[in-house]
Parts: structure tokens; C-alpha cells; sequence
């Protein structure tokens, strides 16, 4: 079983866990499998066309699947997938007064 | 973390609950990234509608083409820091960042790129390289569509 990390926002939608564990060939079927334990997730990390939304990063282990093979990437029992939602900011268009 | 928005409830009851020494240290950061934006992740608990800070760890501003203005933390950082804060038994409890020498309020920017609902953002003013106000804002809503920073008491312990 591959390990998801869900993250603190999202864990209301995935039964207070803050880990899953999902039976998965891919990073695509990890996603799949976790939406379809947890259908509340789906539109948190997609958008209504049915794509990752920009801001949620997927990494296998140490890395961006989206400099893999995305959602066709390949993951074993001991992979560890975590769901990130960046973090980014920053004073840019504030007003100084 | 709430299905109804706080905010729609008519109480701003969120706090932050944070040691002198993790406050004294997130502000230290803001004067040491002078004059760029410092950031880093708050780890705790979640406690109710107060969030729990027992350790602050520093990351790196990757936004290197805007530092003044602009924050950005590397996710691989942060996948690094979490997997820390597990084996501590703490979460990912909120954000810190500064803002040199502007106000010590959240921007457009901070509110079209905050994605971690029910987290606190902690903004420092830096002013001429010294830490002035710091301020923090709890992200509430249910979605991206109604998401909030609303301002939330700092209780140092």
C-alpha cells in the first residue's frame, strides 16, 4: 500500500486522517482511489474541468510529479505520495499609507 | 476546520497561541532576510478554533526573482519539514512571513496565494530593518471561492 499524506486543511474531507493508504500502479490511480474513498476531496484538488488545480503540488517521495511522468508516474508499496498546497504571498500590490 | 465559513458566524474567536521564544524568532527572521521577505511554517496542534505553536522552522524564499515583495516556499522544504513535525507529533499549524518597510496587513497577494484553509498566516512589518507590528490572520472559508484572511488574536506565552 503507498502512503498518502493529506494535509492539514484537507483532512476534513478525508475522514480526519492524516494518512491514507491506497493500493496503487500510479500516481493517477493513487488520486483516483483516494477520491473515490473520499469523494468530498475531488473538487479541493480539481478544477471543474477536471484538472489538478494549479496551487495543489502531488510529490512521489522527494519529487514533483509534474517533472515525472505526472499522474501516469509509478509508485510502489513503500512510495509516499504528500498533497501540498503551495505557500506563497508576499507584500506585492499593498498599499503603503 | 468548518464546513460553515467562521467568518459567517459573526465571531472572530481564532487565535494563535505561540511561546515568547518562537515569536521573538519569527520576527529575528524578518530583520536577518532584511530588506526580503522571510517565511516559514508554524508546526502545533490545532486546538478548536486556536491553533497551538510548539516549534517554528525557517525556510528559504525561493522567490529570488522579487524578494522584497514576494515569498515562495520550496514544497520539497516543506514536505521535509512536515515529515519532522510528524515524528514530533506536531502538524502544520500556519505560515509566517514579513513584509519590509510595507504594512503589517495582508495584500492581494497574500490572499490569492493562501491555499491552507483553517491555517494562520503571521505577517511582521519590517521597518528600516527592525521587526515593528506583527499580525495574524486565520484563513477561513470552505473553498477557494469564499476563502477569508481574517485577523486573529496572538496570545504570547
Amino acid at each position: 500500500m503507498t502512503k498518502i499524506h493529506i494535509p492539514t486543511p484537507l483532512r476534513q474531507y478525508a475522514g480526519k486522517q492524516a494518512t491514507i493508504e491506497i493500493k496503487a500502479g500510479t500516481i493517477g490511480d493513487a488520486l483516483s482511489g483516494l477520491i473515490s474513498k473520499h469523494p468530498d476531496l475531488r473538487r479541493h484538488l480539481y478544477t471543474d474541468e477536471g484538472k489538478l488545480r494549479a496551487f495543489v503540488n502531488v510529490y512521489l517521495n522527494d519529487e514533483d510529479v509534474r517533472y515525472l511522468q505526472k499522474e501516469a508516474t509509478a509508485v510502489k508499496d513503500s512510495d509516499t505520495i504528500s498533497i501540498v498546497p503551495s505557500i506563497a504571498g508576499g507584500a506585492a500590490g499593498l498599499t503603503i499609507s | 476546520m468548518f464546513s460553515v465559513p467562521l467568518w459567517l458566524c459573526g465571531g472572530f474567536w481564532g487565535m494563535l497561541k505561540i511561546g515568547q521564544s518562537h515569536y521573538d524568532a519569527l520576527r529575528q527572521h524578518g530583520e536577518d532576510t532584511y530588506p526580503h521577505e522571510c517565511c516559514g511554517v508554524l508546526l502545533g496542534q490545532m486546538d478548536g478554533d486556536a491553533r497551538i505553536v510548539t516549534s517554528v522552522a525557517r525556510c528559504g524564499n525561493t522567490r529570488s526573482d522579487s524578494p522584497h515583495n514576494r515569498y515562495n516556499i520550496d514544497p520539497r522544504e516543506l514536505i521535509r519539514i512536515q515529515r519532522e513535525g510528524r515524528e514530533r507529533g506536531e502538524d502544520i499549524v500556519g505560515f509566517y512571513h514579513s513584509h519590509p518597510d510595507h504594512p503589517p496587513r495582508w495584500s492581494p497577494t497574500d490572499l490569492a496565494e493562501a491555499h491552507w484553509i483553517g491555517c494562520s498566516y503571521v505577517i511582521t512589518s519590517v521597518e528600516k530593518g527592525k521587526a515593528a507590528v506583527t499580525n495574524s490572520f486565520e484563513l477561513v472559508g470552505s473553498e477557494e471561492n469564499d476563502k477569508k484572511l481574517v485577523e486573529e488574536e496572538i496570545k504570547v506565552t
